[in-house]
């Protein structure tokens, strides 16, 4: 591949060409070195970022590593931001598996969050409900609320061919206000940006709970949600891998015409996957609001559902990868709440996704700069 | 409420949303979909903001916007069009990238003060054009008036000369514009480029003309985004951009404005006596995409005219794409 066609020279001389041969395989240890590889060079990006801005590079990483892995505590703490990670995380990789851009995983989580709090403040069951029925109901409103929300761009894109990545981003907005509508407004508790705190009963269990008959768990936050989280990737690594629909989604992302040929109805899976991607992102609104603030605020979220889109590439798609992706990333964004400037942790992300997305290239192409010899063409 | 100067408002408002989305005609027709606008709009809206309260000159601060914008985009220009990365993921990576990096170089700048912004004038003559002038000539940004002048600078360009010509070949058709000569790589570099220029160029509308000031991510919310959907439902037209992104402009400070007054056409206004009432009004502006996209999308299928046929697919000799 040249830059542009030969300019015809009258003399001969030597040019270099940067040459992409495509692979028909790629060796097994190619891919995680790749990955590793962008990953280190991202951070050494960043690092000249962070010096240039007057931050010591070194101490920011060190940072980053004790505050989220240094204790039993602070494990417990990443394990926690992991949680919506995972889930929101596993919406964007079902999605964009069929190569559906669903960007609006933010959007679900936080419709998600939502239709969860409706059940003890709207209430939908009456205060007193014990914790066992309150807390499956309150699962169920979660994914059907950011199921509702994931439908809306599947429709638009099924019926009226509505670009989903636009039209998903315009919900993240939309249900922003519209949690903030009723943070404000009927649920106000004195006119602060939260809701009154949940009942008791609506509490994910927390290991800390358990501190009573094992003293070395006091003060551990994890909570069922995470428990949750991994059901929920070994759901959707069964229905991805091993299910008959997983191998529609699949062969719709990898050849739509096929797909078509084959007579899979991709309007129907489009509306499908979207439900399930916005209901697991729905999923993650409601272990996090049950799970951690125990209450619905309209800034309970750091944007887990963005983040979550890097955290699907990173597991290129896979299921059951996004689990250890999502860890990292909690760490990241745990350690990043201290880190100043504020807008480090989303600049690293960045550079990261960008990282990893140019050494793909060394996966789907062998790269050699050659050096040739220019002949003038005959007659030129 | 004065209609007259909502609409002068929703101009200078437009007048952002105008840069970005013609920006980003020019990067979609050379056929490159660029999702970073959002980050391309914040470095030029930080960059710009940071030189003219270092420097004093708003000037310098739109050059520099405009070459920041520019530099990001062409982070994309070669991973997608070099390295045949996925368009999408990259737009998104540059979105991340752009907005994490503004918010690390933004820091303490929203405690930095009044600063001296760019000229706004009247134009003598047309400004006395009855209905038109008082609203489109009076006291608007000269950034408006560079907008007024590009739209049909930009039309004129893709349609009626020789590089648009080529520059519509490179989008809809690389293979032929290849054999014809015409360096498919360079073109693309160059209107991805142009298309950050210009998301630059509206960043610093935001900060040194029309609504001063650093708020963080908050400074552009989302309008890279709806700039990219404008795009859409301007079927890849800088006129019908111009005129999405005016009534755009118009109908949110017709929302905006709607909050103010205790009656509208005397009944109570629901917006006044109940504040948290203004949150749906907040979500109007992204309810519009959707039913702009939808109209776009049924206009464009009934018609049978669509995205430029290579948008999003990348160019290697020899090989038939997708």
């Amino acid at each position: 591949m040249s830059a542009g066609p030969g300019r015809p020279g009258l003399s001969g001389g030597l040019r270099y060409d940067l040459r992409l041969e495509p692979r028909l395989d790629a060796p097994r240890w190619l891919s995680p070195a790749l990955t590793l590889g962008a990953i280190a060079i991202a951070l050494v990006i960043s690092g000249v970022i962070l010096a240039v801005v007057g931050a010591d590079p070194l101490r920011v990483y060190a940072h980053i590593v004790r505050s989220s892995f240094g204790s039993v505590g602070v494990i417990s703490d990443t394990l926690v931001k992991a949680t919506p990670l995972i889930l929101t995380g596993l919406a964007c990789a079902l999605a964009f598996r069929m190569r559906l851009w669903n960007i609006g995983a933010e959007g679900q989580l936080l419709l998600g969050a939502w239709a969860a709090s409706a059940v003890v403040l709207l209430p939908i069951l009456p205060a007193g409900t014990p914790g066992l029925i309150v807390l499956p109901a309150m699962l169920v409103a979660g994914f059907l609320g950011g199921a509702f929300w994931g439908l809306i761009p599947g429709f638009l894109k099924a019926r009226f061919g509505v670009n989903e990545i636009i039209a998903t981003l315009m919900l993240n907005y939309i249900a922003f206000s519209w949690i903030q509508y009723w943070v404000f407004g009927p649920w106000t508790e004195g006119g602060f940006q939260m809701t009154e705190q949940f009942p008791i009963e609506a509490w994910l269990p927390r290991l800390d709970d358990l501190a009573d008959a094992y003293p070395a768990l006091a003060g551990l936050t994890v909570h069922a949600g995470f428990l949750i989280a991994l059901i929920a990737a070994g759901v959707v690594w069964f229905i991805v891998e091993r299910s008959a629909w997983g191998y529609e989604i699949r062969l719709i992302g990898d050849n739509p015409r096929a797909a078509r040929y084959a007579g899979i109805r991709i309007a129907r899976n489009i509306l499908l996957v979207f439900a399930v991607s916005g209901g697991l992102a729905g999923l993650a609104g409601m272990t996090e609001i049950t799970g951690v603030v125990h209450r619905l605020q309209d800034n309970f979220s750091p944007g887990y559902g963005y983040t979550a889109i890097i955290v699907a590439y990173l597991a290129k798609f896979h299921p059951l990868r996004v689990v250890p992706v999502a860890i990292l990333f909690g760490a990241l964004i745990l350690a990043g709440r201290e880190i100043q400037p504020s807008g480090v942790p989303a600049m690293i992300q960045g550079i990261i996704l960008f990282c990893l997305i140019a050494s793909e290239v060394f996966l789907r192409y062998r790269v050699s700069l050659t050096r040739r010899a220019v002949v003038p063409a005959p007659g030129a | 409420m004065d209609l007259q100067l909502i609409v002068a408002a929703g101009i200078a408002t437009g007048t952002i949303l105008l840069f970005a989305a013609v920006g980003e005609i020019l990067a979609e027709r050379s056929g490159v979909l660029n999702l970073g606008v959002e980050g391309m709009m914040l470095i030029g809206a930080v960059a710009g903001y940071a030189t003219a309260v270092s420097t004093g000159n708003a000037w310098l601060g739109v050059v520099l916007a405009m070459l920041a914008g520019g530099l990001l985009s062409l982070l994309h220009g070669v991973v997608t069009i070099h390295f045949r990365a996925d368009q999408v993921v990259s737009g998104l990576a540059l979105t991340f990238l752009g907005t994490g990096l503004a918010r690390v170089l933004g820091e303490g700048l929203s405690k930095a003060g009044a600063i001296s912004l760019l000229p706004r004038f009247t134009v003598p003559v047309v400004s006395e054009i009855p209905i038109v002038g008082p609203v489109a000539f009076t006291d608007q940004s000269i950034l408006v008036y560079v907008g007024y002048l590009l739209v049909p600078a930009i039309w004129y360009w893709i349609n009626r000369t020789r590089p648009g010509l080529h520059l519509r070949a490179v989008g809809e058709e690389p293979a032929a514009a290849d054999a014809l000569g015409v360096s498919v790589y360079r073109m693309r570099y160059q209107y991805v480029f142009a298309g950050g220029l210009l998301a630059g160029l509206a960043g610093a509308t935001i900060t040194l003309a029309i609504q001063p000031g650093w708020f963080g991510a908050l400074t552009v919310n989302g309008r890279g985004w709806i700039a990219i959907g404008l795009v859409i439902f301007a079927q890849w037209s800088p006129f019908r951009a111009a005129f999405g992104a005016f009534l755009f402009g118009a109908i949110v400070q017709l929302t905006l404005s709607m909050q103010l007054p205790p009656t509208i056409l005397g009944f109570p206004n629901p917006f006044f006596e109940y504040h948290p009432n203004t949150f749906f009004l907040d979500m109007l502006p992204y309810a519009l995409v959707l039913v702009a996209l939808v109209l776009g999308s049924r206009e464009a299928m009934r018609k049978r005219i669509g995205a430029p046929a290579a948008l999003g697919i990348p160019y290697v000799r020899g090989e038939r794409g997708r």
